[in-house]
């Protein structure tokens, strides 16, 4: 476990945002997990985007996702400034995947189709969300 | 409107420079451009077409530095696969009369000097923390290829014993040591499941070609070698709805450009494969459909890819694997191997009897997150 240890120890970049992704950091900062649908199509998607990028249609809105999903695929990186980190993509209950790092757990037992949840690390700004396993 | 047959490749040069802290980048690239214009026999005067991407110091610069007067240009950036994309560019151009002498250069020194870091766009709040990097972004393929189709990494290593058995005869490879799969499954894991020799290597130096007409190719005094066919396309998640990382967009590019060329890739003599990783080869030559999708395995074991073993010759020069990767971008070496094999110009331990049909194809970019792929296919006449 000792990879926490320097995952917990790391400092995450400061979100920047924009006027189209503010409303993803303000609910992020209570702790909720947002990502976009789209009303003319159905489909959710993510990171969120103001116009649809699978019909393009601009009637989207937010949704709270429920955070849970499965690991879709991931790579322990073994050396790094910061030390050893997992970079994976998660696909998410509500259809869309997305790429994140697994954390708060053994990077050596990670697996492809593990259930894994959010969970947000502070950085200077808005939190930023990861995955652990459940 | 094809571009087939429409521009000839009549000047080729590699820098032979894998270490080269005592020139400036400009001077490589004008260094590579001045071996590519001799090789073909023409002069920076004759230059009214000038291509370079993201490792240039710029087009106006470069333009200015060489003292080009071009009537057309193209800084089209693509990553490693952009020299791919401006020879299809390039060919169309000839096609429609914008130019008819065309020169397109990479060079750079990433050993010498850091590499600027990776451009983000609308994704990089949501990107930028998580560390994608060339390294792990081709593992995750890697790893979900395993999953999916059980490829293995005993499967993955024959793609670098091959490159290897290759380099053994390139006088300036960087790593000229034939090595065993067992070699590479020794080597230290980086990015789990790629090891140390599942990587390319990381070189200074560079490329040039000259694209031209054929009645100025045929004026010319080096052997005929023409492309028939072009592809491009792109591949990304798409709001995450279209993430499958077992394929790239080669699934398009090289359809696109078989059907231009008239010609399947049973007819491809020699194949130049943009290996930035061996998971990089492997997913290509199914992409391309040389095998079918998850038999490329299969298809890269045993030899299959060693010049005078296999059924289909690969980067013959030793590649991004163990001969150099200028700028880390593997796109202009691909086609550089491929002429001279058209040509009859590669090392005779390598050369391709009858060398008549040869493929260049590459990606840039982070195939495990967003990308491009080309492919071209070239013929001697």
């Amino acid at each position: 476990m000792s990879q926490d240890t320097k995952t917990e120890a790391k400092k995450y970049p400061t979100p920047q945002g924009n006027p189209e992704s503010q409303p993803f950091w303000d609910a992020a900062k209570d702790g909720k997990f947002m990502i976009k649908r789209c009303k003319a199509c159905g489909e959710a998607h993510y990171f969120p985007r103001s116009i649809c990028p699978l019909c393009f249609s601009d009637d989207t809105v937010w949704e709270e996702s429920a955070g849970e999903g499965e690991i879709y695929t991931f790579s322990l990186m073994r050396k790094s400034a910061t030390g050893p980190y997992a970079i994976g993509w998660v696909t998410l209950k509500e259809g869309p995947s997305l790429q994140t790092n697994f954390v708060d757990c053994d990077l050596k037992a990670l697996k492809i189709g593990q259930k894994v949840k959010v969970v947000f690390k502070p950085t200077d700004g808005a939190p930023l969300p990861f995955f652990t396993p459940v | 409107m094809s571009i087939k047959g429409k521009a000839y490749i009549a000047g080729i040069y590699e820098h032979p420079t894998r270490h080269a802290p005592d020139k400036s980048l400009a001077q490589l690239h004008a260094e590579v451009a001045k071996g590519a214009l001799d090789d073909a026999g023409l002069t920076h005067a004759d230059v009214d077409g000038y291509f370079c991407a993201g490792d240039s110091p710029g087009l106006w610069s470069m333009v200015d530095y060489m003292g080009l007067k071009p009537r057309h240009v193209d800084s089209t950036e693509t990553g490693g696969c952009s020299y791919i994309i401006h020879l299809g560019h390039a060919a169309q151009a000839i096609a429609a009369g914008k130019c008819s002498v065309a020169l397109i250069t990479l060079a750079g020194k990433p050993r010498t000097s850091v590499m600027p870091p990776r451009g983000f766009g609308a994704e990089m709040d949501f990107e930028l923390a998580y560390g994608a990097t060339t390294h792990n972004a081709y593992a995750m393929c890697a790893m979900r290829h395993m999953h999916d189709y059980g490829t293995t990494s005993e499967q993955l290593a024959w793609i670098k014993v091959a490159a290897s058995h290759h380099a053994q005869y390139n006088e300036h490879a960087m790593l000229r040591d034939v090595v065993t799969v067992e070699d590479v499954l020794n080597s230290p894991m980086i990015s789990d499941p790629l090891h140390r020799m599942d990587c390319c290597v990381v070189s200074d130096g560079g490329g040039a070609l000259i694209v031209t007409t054929a009645e100025i190719a045929k004026s010319l005094k080096k052997p005929l070698v023409r492309l028939i066919g072009h592809g491009e396309a792109m591949k990304g998640p798409r709001g995450g709805k279209d993430l499958e990382l077992t394929y790239s967009a080669g699934v398009w590019s090289g359809p696109r450009a078989f059907e231009e060329a008239g010609i399947t890739p049973k007819d491809i003599k020699y194949a130049s494969i943009y290996d930035s990783f061996t998971i990089t080869v492997l997913m290509q030559l199914e992409d391309i459909g040389f095998c079918k999708k998850g038999e490329g395995g299969k298809f890269v074991a045993d030899g299959n890819l060693i010049s005078g073993v296999g059924k289909l010759p690969f980067n013959t020069d030793g590649g991004g694997l163990c001969s150099n990767h200028p700028v880390n971008r593997g796109g202009m070496t691909k086609i550089l191997e491929a002429v001279r094999q058209l040509r009859g110009e590669a090392h005779p331990k390598v050369q391709v009897p009858n060398c008549d049909l040869a493929i260049a194809h590459g990606t840039g970019g982070l195939l495990g997150v967003r990308h491009a792929a080309s492919t071209a296919i070239l013929e001697r006449v």
